[in-house]
């Protein structure tokens, strides 16, 4: 028995190794002067694994696209090459180095959340390959250096956001904030909120928290409804949204209900149950803008993948026509040259106007999607 | 609303929260008082039995009633099929032994569940299974639809158990196995069944919680047992392990501790002070509230 085993691990084992063998040699010698390679880091295996698969969707239509429309550079194709880092910290630098020295990508898509991007940023800094992240919000990220760029907008732009929305636009005077006290995420987001509603004159009657694993909400909803607050603010993740506006309507609890990016989901609509109907939540774009690029993207994608674009989606379809754009602005795909034009850029995308700030932290605006009729509706559009 | 109108109304959440404690706790109390095991597979239990009761009403659109029969059954069978399977063959060895089985059954059995493509890692709607309605009982307190089914199906199934341990054949031999398992198998009883019966007993009410469960707050996941299976078991410990009004008392106890916790404003603190009053209890009352102090025999 012992030995049969032993057999079959060696027959794996050595399986693996061609294989690993073949992944290096098919990459090195497909040199084609006419395809511009980009690398990509996204997870599409692994615990988040959908995000990396919704982003590199989002990327290989983007590229088809604009192959189909004559390239880049008078003619040249873009090719992605993904290195699926399942969102692991050692596979995510072995992956960026892969890229970069076997691959000799020009730039890099990625990483998919912020915790791998981290991990990636210094290397792309220290290789000086431009690097531009779709969707990782930690401020870090991009301090790594002049060549770590991201397309989404950071935490604390989306809850300022709100608060001045529920101000302005609600006309609220108080509000609760409920967060995931186990997710930094959701904390900063709160503390963002509250900081903002403060400094516009705003009063915040109640704090709570509560843990990702806990489910009954019923303590921490009975002492936000007897504060009696206009809007209650929800900066976390659909899966523990969901159930607490369900619990929140079931306690009786009237209120407009905020929230932030963490809401995109198809799952959150079966999990709240109808309370979501009349809430608000900031987002990277809105499916129901009535923009032409939007709807183009919209229908394009889901005749691809049969499945509505989520925001991560939007985003690193943008991040990818900002890379076409600035290879062919830079003229060349000479990553200093790419790296340059990126940081001079001006695009127009489906989340919006993009420019970088000096930090290379995009300058875009806001959507801020209501919830009628299980469907999003455009409420606003807060431009920075 | 008045401090008295939240206090009467947290009172609510905690009772309700605390009555599916308790019903997980009588399993750990029952399969613990009759062979000294602490089952950490009971909060998976709990678990499966709550998406036995999805797969019923969402598949088979089959109405809540029958939805709990069915998974009650069901998790009746995994827990007699459980014990023959992992548990009896240890019976003999050191308890550390079937400790680890249990936590490894515990481990398994969520990992399987995510491994399964129709359930696997993400978080499921429970369907709505009774029109939410709120009654005021008093002013500006409310008692929802769901809690008063939640209270009334805990409650119905106490009863129950109760008078299947005090007046049936079968729960004089639980009760007499749990006493003395060579005596009474000196006496004509079948230990082997009566062990298969009270894991029976337990899987089934820890089912049912998982149900009620779902059913007050609208999500199931492959670890929803944990937490809940961990608490149930602090319940047991805190009432008197082995106690089966202890399991009760210790569900409720515990549900209205975290509710005043969180009511008092510490709502990121919930589960920290919750745990400290119960470690403060256990060590003012060793044994549990209920607990008697029986002598280590030689």
């Amino acid at each position: 028995m012992k030995k049969k085993l032993s057999v079959l691990l060696i027959a794996v084992l050595a399986f693996s190794l061609t294989l690993a063998g073949c992944g290096g040699g098919g990459g090195g010698s497909q040199e084609d002067e006419n395809v511009i390679k980009i690398g990509a880091v996204m997870p599409t295996t692994g615990a988040v694994a959908t995000f990396g698969q919704s982003s590199l969707d989002a990327v290989k239509l983007a590229f088809d696209q604009i192959n189909e429309a004559g390239g880049v550079l008078g003619g040249k194709k873009l090719e992605v090459i993904n290195e699926d880092n399942q969102s692991k910290g050692e596979e995510t630098g072995a992956a960026f180095r892969k890229l970069i020295e076997q691959e000799k990508v020009v730039a890099i898509l990625g990483s998919t959340t912020s915790g791998d991007s981290l991990i990636g940023a210094p290397i792309a800094q220290e290789a000086k390959i431009p690097m531009l992240t779709p969707t990782s919000t930690a401020p870090a990220v991009t301090e790594f250096g002049d060549y770590v760029f991201r397309a989404c907008f950071l935490d604390n732009y989306q809850a300022e956001a709100m608060a001045i929305f529920a101000i302005e636009e609600l006309g609220a005077k108080t509000a609760a904030v409920i967060v995931q006290s186990d997710n930094d995420y959701s904390v900063g987001l709160g503390k963002f909120f509250v900081a903002k509603f403060k400094e516009l004159g705003g009063q915040i009657v109640a704090e709570e928290g509560y843990l990702q694993e806990e489910i009954d909400y019923s303590a921490i909803l009975t002492n936000v409804k007897s504060a009696n607050p206009d809007v209650v603010y929800l900066p976390s993740y659909y899966d523990t949204v969901g159930p607490l506006l369900r619990q929140a309507k079931d306690a009786g609890l009237d209120a407009t209900f905020l929230g932030c990016d963490g809401w995109d989901s198809s799952e959150f609509f079966s999990l709240a149950q109808g309370a979501e109907e009349g809430g608000y939540f900031s987002n990277h774009y809105s499916p129901a803008a009535d923009s032409e690029l939007v709807q183009n993207f919209l229908s394009a994608y889901e005749s691809r993948y049969g499945k509505t674009p989520d925001a991560l989606a939007a985003l690193s379809y943008d991040a990818a026509y900002i890379m076409a754009q600035a290879i062919d602005e830079a003229g060349s795909t000479d990553p200093a040259a790419i790296r340059d034009a990126l940081a001079n850029i001006e695009f127009t995308g489906v989340s919006g106007t993009i420019t970088f700030d000096e930090n290379r932290n995009p300058i875009k605006p806001i959507w801020v999607n209501m919830v009628k009729d299980g469907k999003y509706e455009v409420a606003k559009i807060i431009e920075p | 609303m008045t401090l008295g109108q939240q206090i009467l109304q947290q009172l609510i959440n905690g009772i309700s929260l605390g009555s599916v404690y308790a019903l997980i706790a009588l399993g750990y109390t029952m399969v613990y008082g009759i062979i000294r095991l602490i089952n950490f597979a009971h909060g998976e239990v709990f678990m499966i039995g709550a998406f036995v009761g999805y797969f019923i009403i969402t598949l088979f659109k089959l109405p809540f009633i029958l939805a709990l029969i069915f998974a009650m059954i069901f998790c009746a069978l995994l827990g007699i099929f459980m014990e023959r399977l992992a548990y009896k063959p240890l019976r003999d060895a050191p308890r550390i032994a079937a400790l680890m089985t249990a936590v490894g059954l515990s481990i398994f059995f969520q990992n399987l569940m995510v491994y399964l493509k129709w359930i696997g890692a993400s978080p499921k709607a429970f369907p709505r299974v009774i029109e939410i309605t709120r009654f005021e009982v008093i002013e500006n307190v409310y008692l929802t639809s769901d809690k008063i089914l939640t209270l009334g199906v805990a409650l119905v199934l106490m009863l129950a158990l109760q008078y299947v341990v005090h007046k049936t054949k079968m729960g004089k031999a639980m009760r007499a196995v749990s006493q003395d398992k060579d005596a009474a198998q000196l006496m004509g009883i079948n230990v082997d069944s009566t062990i298969s019966f009270t894991f029976a007993l337990g899987s089934a009410l820890a089912a049912a919680g998982g149900i009620l469960y779902a059913v007050s707050y609208g999500k199931i996941i492959y670890n929803m047992g944990t937490m809940p299976g961990l608490k149930a078991f602090v319940s047991a410990v805190l009432g008197g392990i082995g106690s089966i009004p202890g399991a009760v008392a210790g569900g409720m106890l515990l549900g209205i501790t975290e509710n005043a916790v969180s009511a008092a404003g510490m709502s990121m603190l919930r589960d920290a002070v919750a745990f400290a009053i119960l470690i403060l209890i256990l060590l003012i009352k060793p044994t549990g509230i209920f607990g008697k102090n029986t002598r280590e025999k030689v």
